[in-house]
């Protein structure tokens, strides 16, 4: 038996809720949901734990106090104190109203370059990389949950509960490169279309128009 | 029982999720139209035009500025501070109205923090030109060196400043950016043409969108809004302790840090509502950016602008009540000196113009909003000129009291600083998702915009 990925795709985020809850209850698992913005409620009801990102950020910023008060304790008492304005630096104690400034901000800078960066880092995120939603329109109004299952047994029922709760499209396939490929070709074979109907109705004009400079129709 | 009424739709138009995709996508995949182009073209000479005075400035020294001993500050800081101020608008808005939940920010948080970074920028050039060495920048940091080593002073507010812009500047870059990564998807799953593809898929960072990126994604928004909100706060503070912090009868004032930061969302929101003025008609988002926004942000420019008010008031009074005969002699001087002009253009465009946004006819007019938010601007300008140039002109000893009077250079790094702002606003709002899209589609339910389609 071979592993299967169930596609279902949805116009409605509150539809995909009530689609999520169901298969959950149904004790399916939802593996994941690619959605154009945030569903609220979606990371309880597919089980997700609470991110920890928070925390991270409070480490970091304790981190870049002490760092901080490490470094100006070293230039400004340790290293060579100087008499400023006729205040010396004889203590870190005496001078800490004037530190409170730099501290602080050093401690934003850490708490929040550093948090930035475990974000990007747990979630596999960086320039240049090739990862991506496998359908296209998540980005733009639908949602897609994705289904991980081997028995076909539950896959006939996974689809007919997707179907039940309002999925515009189910679909099955080995990967998910396969359901991008599929959209890809899609899109292909329709701007080839668009381009011969344009040829034939309209190449003289379009080109007149061309060399004139202006474009005819508005882009959409 | 009690109902409130229901409120005005933040957005017109009765959008569904992919007209905002549309709309927002729009200006990436069109061509620019005239108006863009013209206002480009007039920007980037004064920009050419700056950078040529800088080149200048650095080749020859800042004597080619008008500044003499007695006013050794002048436009540079001047400038400095007005674009610092300007830039808090920005975070203001998706920051401080984030943790608010307004969720009318939605549509202009975007190109605010779009402003918020360039006008930092502008703002960091003055500093830098000012150091006349400016291959010597790297001195600002506390690095080991040859000298002793010789470290920078963390008594100086001045070191503070350097902490605090850098932090300011690159935190906010950041909050941007991150917010950005998932509209750059958009415009990257929209894309047709394989050279924008290729642009924007390395910019959206192989953002997909997956349930547990969101929910870390929502996480760190709102941790980079609480940590965003209290640094708009410093920055300006630590700003004005730059003057504050001195024994300059005008400056030595503990008022300064409230009256600084208050001045600053003052003129950031100015600059906020002119460019949105430009924005919503150049790439066409009336839909978007409606009247109940720019209405808002008039309120947030009245209110903010009678504190500006009640700070002069209070300055003056305070300057009258410590019995200090310099500083009485400073505020004096302000009013009633040689550069009596510049004080009451100040008083004109802060105190006074704003107070006419009391009146809901003028505050919902767009020509009157725009007329009005150029005078903050000015009035914001001259208050810093103020603040720093009729304090200094005439020091302890009269025999060297003098005049500042600004060179060419003074005024073309000026009109530089403004043309390179606009060059790179506009460049933005043609390639950048120029409304948070992910953010804004969270507030249009589907099934409720198929109902307001019928």
């Amino acid at each position: 038996m071979s592993n299967k990925i169930i596609y279902g795709l949805f116009a409605d985020d509150e539809l995909l809720l009530d689609a999520t809850k169901k298969l959950v209850s149904k004790g399916h698992r939802v593996n994941e949901v690619y959605s154009p913005y945030p569903v609220h409620g979606l990371d309880t009801a597919m089980g997700l734990k609470y991110s920890r990102l928070a925390i991270t950020s409070f480490l970091y910023g304790m981190l870049g106090a002490f760092l901080i008060t490490l470094l100006m304790w070293y230039v400004m008492v340790s290293d060579w104190p100087m008499i400023i304005g006729g205040k010396p630096n004889f203590s870190y104690g005496q001078n800490l109203p004037a530190f409170i400034p730099v501290t602080f901000e050093a401690t934003v800078f850490f708490a929040a370059h550093l948090m930035v960066i475990t974000f990007l880092f747990r979630c596999g995120l960086f320039p240049g990389s090739s990862s991506r939603n496998p359908d296209p329109r998540t980005t733009d109004d639908k949602f897609l949950m994705e289904i991980h299952e081997s028995d076909s047994k539950k896959i006939t029922e996974i689809k007919s509960i997707l179907k039940n709760s309002g999925a515009q499209e189910i679909k099955v396939k080995n990967s998910n490169s396969e359901l991008l490929e599929e959209f890809e070709e899609k899109r292909k074979k329709e701007k080839n279309k668009k381009k011969i109907r344009s040829k034939k109705n309209n190449g003289l004009l379009e080109k007149f128009f061309k060399i004139i400079g202006k474009n005819p129709k508005k882009n959409e | 029982m009690y109902r409130s009424a229901v409120r005005k739709p933040l957005i017109t138009g009765k959008k569904d999720l992919h007209d905002i995709t549309v709309d927002i996508s729009r200006p990436i995949e069109t061509s620019a139209n005239k108006w863009w182009w013209s206002l480009f073209i007039v920007s980037a000479m004064a920009m050419l035009w700056g950078f040529g005075c800088i080149a200048y400035t650095i080749g020859t020294g800042i004597g080619v500025w008008g500044l003499n001993n007695t006013v050794g500050w002048a436009w540079d800081i001047t400038n400095f501070v007005w674009w610092v101020g300007i830039g808090h608008a920005g975070t203001l808005i998706s920051a401080v109205l984030l943790l608010f939940r307004q969720q009318w920010r939605l549509s202009i948080n975007r190109t605010s923090e779009a402003m918020t970074i360039f006008a930092v920028m502008q703002a960091g050039l003055f500093p830098l030109i000012h150091m006349g060495r400016l291959w010597m920048g790297y001195w600002i940091f506390p690095l080991p060196n040859q000298f002793g080593p010789l470290w920078v002073n963390f008594n100086s507010p001045l070191l503070w400043d350097v902490f605090a812009i850098s932090t300011y500047f690159s935190v906010s870059l950041v909050f941007w950016y991150m917010g950005l990564i998932p509209d750059f998807a958009m415009i990257r799953d929209r894309a047709v043409k394989p050279i924008a593809r290729k642009v924007y898929s390395f910019l959206s960072f192989g953002w997909s969108g997956k349930a547990k990126h969101w929910q870390r994604h929502e996480v760190m928004s709102l941790v980079l809004a609480g940590l965003c909100t209290p640094l708009v706060l410093s920055v300006h503070s630590i700003v004005s302790m730059d003057f504050a912090t001195s024994v300059i009868p005008g400056w030595h004032t503990t008022i300064f840090p409230p009256y600084f930061v208050a001045g600053a969302i003052f003129g950031g929101f100015a600059m906020c509502q002119t460019l949105l003025l430009i924005a919503r008609k150049v790439v066409s988002l009336e839909d978007y950016i409606t009247m109940t926004h720019i209405e808002y942000m008039n309120i947030i420019i009245l209110v903010t602008g009678s504190i500006v008010g009640c700070a002069y008031i209070t300055e003056l009074f305070i300057a009258w009540y410590s019995g200090v005969e310099y500083e009485q002699y400073a505020f004096l001087n302000r009013a009633t000196g040689p550069y009596w002009w510049s004080y009451w253009a100040m008083m004109t465009c802060n105190v006074i113009s704003p107070q006419l946004m009391w009146f809901k006819k003028l505050r919902t007019n767009i020509l009157f909003t725009f007329i009005i938010a150029l005078f903050v601007h000015i009035g914001m300008w001259f208050e810093r000129f103020v603040i720093i140039v009729t304090s200094l002109h005439r020091d302890f000893l009269p025999s060297s009291w003098s005049m500042f009077s600004p060179t060419f250079v003074d005024i073309g790094i000026f009109v530089g600083t403004i043309g390179f702002f606009l060059v790179l606003f506009l460049l933005y709002a043609r390639t950048f998702p120029v409304i948070a899209q992910a953010e804004l589609k969270t507030i249009v339910k589907t099934k409720s915009s198929k109902y307001n389609k019928n």
